[in-house]
């Protein structure tokens, strides 16, 4: 569990999980879990490159390459931000059609 | 790590009960924040608990037993087609990035080269990346508006 591609495998799996869930899954909530765990397997790949892989721009300035940690806090700021406004979506979708089955919300198609 | 992260992930998909899979994800995320601290990296490992099992798993929980009805629960059970094209999909995309990840030479890399403090993600964001930050800023205000207006506009409702 010390090199980059043990973290990438674990990634991997993450990412594998989360389309399944996303393939399967007919709950909207099931839906958002299977979101959240991509975001994360992709955040875990942005921190692992950024930490292993030697920055050749940090010669010059005499800083540490901090730009995968920087991409990750926006990152998960984001996920955040979406989580809240699909579950306030996800509760009025329930109210008005007392369901939280994607396939039978059927006013929300075009 | 590995397995807690992994398995947490499966149990949040699979678990008959909503609550139950809200806890699996929290405990995804929680391991996941395991390996931030592992490559190195506590300040983003910290932030990753504050907000994701500090805000998004207890807000999904609390909506989840706030709204507590059998619907939410229930979850027309997917064909067994589905749920096959569904693994092999998944599987698919594992095998696939686990093999890239083998094959190439990245497994040469082996110790972190890089350990940026919080100072330097500090000087990062307030100085080159400072305009990232107002916007997102303003879209956080700008989801929590929209949420709030969501869920309030949909409260008057019933009186109309």
């Amino acid at each position: 569990m010390n090199s980059l591609s043990d973290f990438m495998l674990v990634s991997a799996m993450l990412f594998g999980i989360g389309v399944y869930g996303l393939v399967t899954k007919r709950n909207a909530l099931r839906l958002l879990f299977a979101v959240e765990i991509m975001i994360n397997a992709a955040n875990l790949n942005f921190i692992a490159f950024g930490q292993y892989l030697p920055f050749e721009g940090s010669a010059q300035t005499a800083l540490p390459n901090a730009f995968g940690q920087t991409f990750v806090l926006f990152s998960i700021a984001l996920a955040a931000a979406e989580a809240a406004v699909i579950l306030a979506i996800v509760v009025v979708a329930y109210r008005l059609h007392r369901d939280v089955d994607v396939s039978e919300l059927k006013s929300l198609e075009g | 790590m590995m397995v807690l992260t992994v398995g947490s992930a499966i149990v949040a998909l699979e678990a008959k009960e909503i609550v139950y899979g809200a806890i699996g994800l929290a405990g995804s995320l929680f391991g996941v924040a395991a390996l931030f601290f592992l490559l190195d990296a506590p300040y983003v490992a910290v932030f990753q608990i504050a907000v994701y099992i500090g805000a998004v798993a207890v807000l999904i929980l609390f909506t989840v037993m706030l709204v507590r009805e059998e619907k939410w629960a229930k979850e027309a059970p997917a064909t067994s087609l589905t749920k096959i094209a569904g693994a092999l999909t998944g599987l698919a995309i594992t095998i696939a990035l686990a093999v890239a990840a083998v094959d190439t030479n990245l497994s040469q890399y082996t110790t972190i080269s890089n350990s940026a403090t919080f100072v330097n993600i500090g000087q990062l964001i307030s100085t080159g990346d400072a305009p990232i930050l107002l916007t997102l800023a303003l879209v956080l205000a700008a989801s929590v508006v929209g949420a709030l207006t969501l869920s309030r506009a949909d409260r008057e409702e019933p009186g109309k």
